[in-house]
């Protein structure tokens, strides 16, 4: 095995890891096309550090948390859903984001590319992507209190503007940790497949966020492998994966 | 002397520029049961959601100091979604099994239902969970958002003896909302009418009157009390 290949599964491994951590959230929320809607909020941002010479990611990050921040300023300002919110974001970064990356970058921006990425930028993904673990593990069963009813939460004192804007900041952490893995366009899949197939068969909470969990990780290890062997994307290899993770799990559905 | 342990003086809740609730007084002494009584979109929901602290009001909410309030809301609609189970349902508030099997069984529920989905529990045992939920951190008072709301005619009959036995025991102090006519004169001791504005206050007997029920309900509404002694 290359070096470069270990650097791809490990990038594949943490960040498919983290998504599926925080899809089970997601999903829970019913804000799973959130996650796939946000992937091209961050677009623009991509173009412009192309254009810069900027690292792609930091692009990314800064644009999709510009993005949650107006989603979240809104939600707070008006009647809408953060679905409405998010889905309006979304095509207008779409449209700016193909205005301003460059047609050779584009292809990869939106299909993503880990087959040549470098030490720091793997140690870089795999820490932020571990403290981000850490930190929805911390804050996960006040976020489900939060999902089972505002009202509940509030009464027992916790601070449900806070946490959401928590949450939807490591929405946007993860979400650019993937970018890089699948690109803008299959970034949600990292964030509903694996979700969905753990909910399929889960009787817990645990078995749940767990289960993702599990299934992220595997799906970026398989992936990984499969593009070794055939040589196709590994973005969509990891992602088509965690589709048949998603086809096993309906066996075990009632 | 009954210890008072809330006080509500001219209150005033208004959401989205609309006024819901208007001018509202009443005083609750620990140990009373109270129903908050009031049709449909008359604004008893939100009393209760703006009393437990999450709402925005203008006036006087005096609770007690540092009282222990055990709210149930009226539907949980989302959480059927996740896969969580009973146990984990306790646990996101930090408690201890042996404190969980204890509330159970002060609703009547045996520790075998702690590994079960919540989703896979009837709308009768799902209420007694929320009822348990409630009590576990000790309350000195309950708010319940229509407990019998969903629920067939004998599950109403165990939740209630199940809140009369609860009041009893514990001491509690219950506010109820219903927009259910018999309840009142099954379990209050007082009651609240409610449809916008306040329209009645106190105990049933003298305060339900033909006058007040039409203007409460706004029909031609008849109220027969009956008594099981």
């Amino acid at each position: 095995m290359t070096n470069q290949l270990i650097l791809s599964l490990i990038v594949a491994i943490f960040a498919g890891g983290a998504a599926a951590y925080l899809g089970s959230l997601m999903v829970a929320k019913k804000m799973a096309l959130v996650g796939d809607a946000l992937g091209h909020v961050a677009l623009p941002g991509m173009g412009i550090a192309i254009l810069l010479g900027l690292n792609v990611s930091l692009g990314a990050f800064v644009f999709l948390a510009l993005g949650i921040l107006l989603v979240w300023y809104f939600s707070l300002k008006t009647n809408l859903s953060t679905e409405t919110l998010v889905g309006v974001m979304f095509v207008t970064s779409l449209a700016i984001g193909f205005l301003i990356v460059p047609e050779p970058e584009l292809l990869e921006a939106l299909f993503g590319d880990i087959s040549n990425v470098s030490v720091n930028a793997c140690v870089i993904s795999s820490v932020l992507a571990l403290v981000s673990f850490v930190i929805i593990n911390q804050i996960y069963s006040k976020l489900i209190m939060i999902n089972i009813s505002e009202d509940l939460a509030k009464s027992e004192r916790i601070n449900v503007k806070g946490y959401n804007l928590l949450y939807l900041f490591l929405i946007a952490v993860i979400v650019a940790l993937g970018i890089k893995v699948t690109g803008t366009l299959l970034v949600g899949a990292l964030v509903i497949v694996p979700a969905a197939a753990a909910k399929n068969f889960s009787k817990s909470l645990k078995q749940y966020a767990y289960g993702s969990l599990v299934i992220g990780v595997l799906s970026g290890i398989i992936g990984i492998f499969l593009y070794n062997l055939t040589g196709f994307p590994a973005g969509p290899l990891i992602v088509l994966t965690s589709c048949v993770f998603f086809l096993i799990s309906l066996i075990f559905k009632k | 002397m009954v210890e008072q342990i809330l006080k509500v003086d001219k209150l005033k809740v208004e959401l989205g520029g609309e006024r819901i609730i208007e001018n509202l007084s009443f005083n609750v002494k620990k140990g009373d049961v109270w129903v908050i009584l009031g049709p449909n979109g008359a604004g008893k929901t939100i009393l209760l959601r703006t009393l437990v602290g999450v709402l925005p009001y203008k006036g006087k909410i005096e609770w007690k100091k540092n009282i222990k309030i055990g709210y149930v809301p009226q539907r949980l609609p989302m959480i059927k979604d996740i896969p969580i189970n009973v146990m984990e349902f306790f646990e996101l508030k930090k408690v201890n099994e042996k404190k969980i099997i204890e509330s159970l069984e002060s609703v009547g529920i045996g520790k075998e239902i702690l590994n079960k989905k919540i989703g896979d529990l009837s709308s009768g045992q799902f209420q007694r969970i929320l009822v348990a939920w409630a009590l576990i951190d000790n309350p000195e008072v309950l708010l319940f958002d229509e407990p019998f709301a969903g629920i067939d005619i004998s599950g109403t009959e165990s939740i209630y003896d199940l809140l009369e036995k609860l009041q009893k025991n514990r001491n509690l102090t219950i506010l109820l909302v219903s927009h259910d006519l018999n309840i009142v004169h099954k379990f209050a001791k007082n009651v609240l009418c409610v449809n916008k504005e306040m329209l009645c206050c106190g105990v049933p007997k003298k305060v339900l009157t033909p006058g007040t029920l039409n203007k409460l309900y706004g029909g031609n509404i008849k109220f027969y009390s009956h008594s099981h002694d």
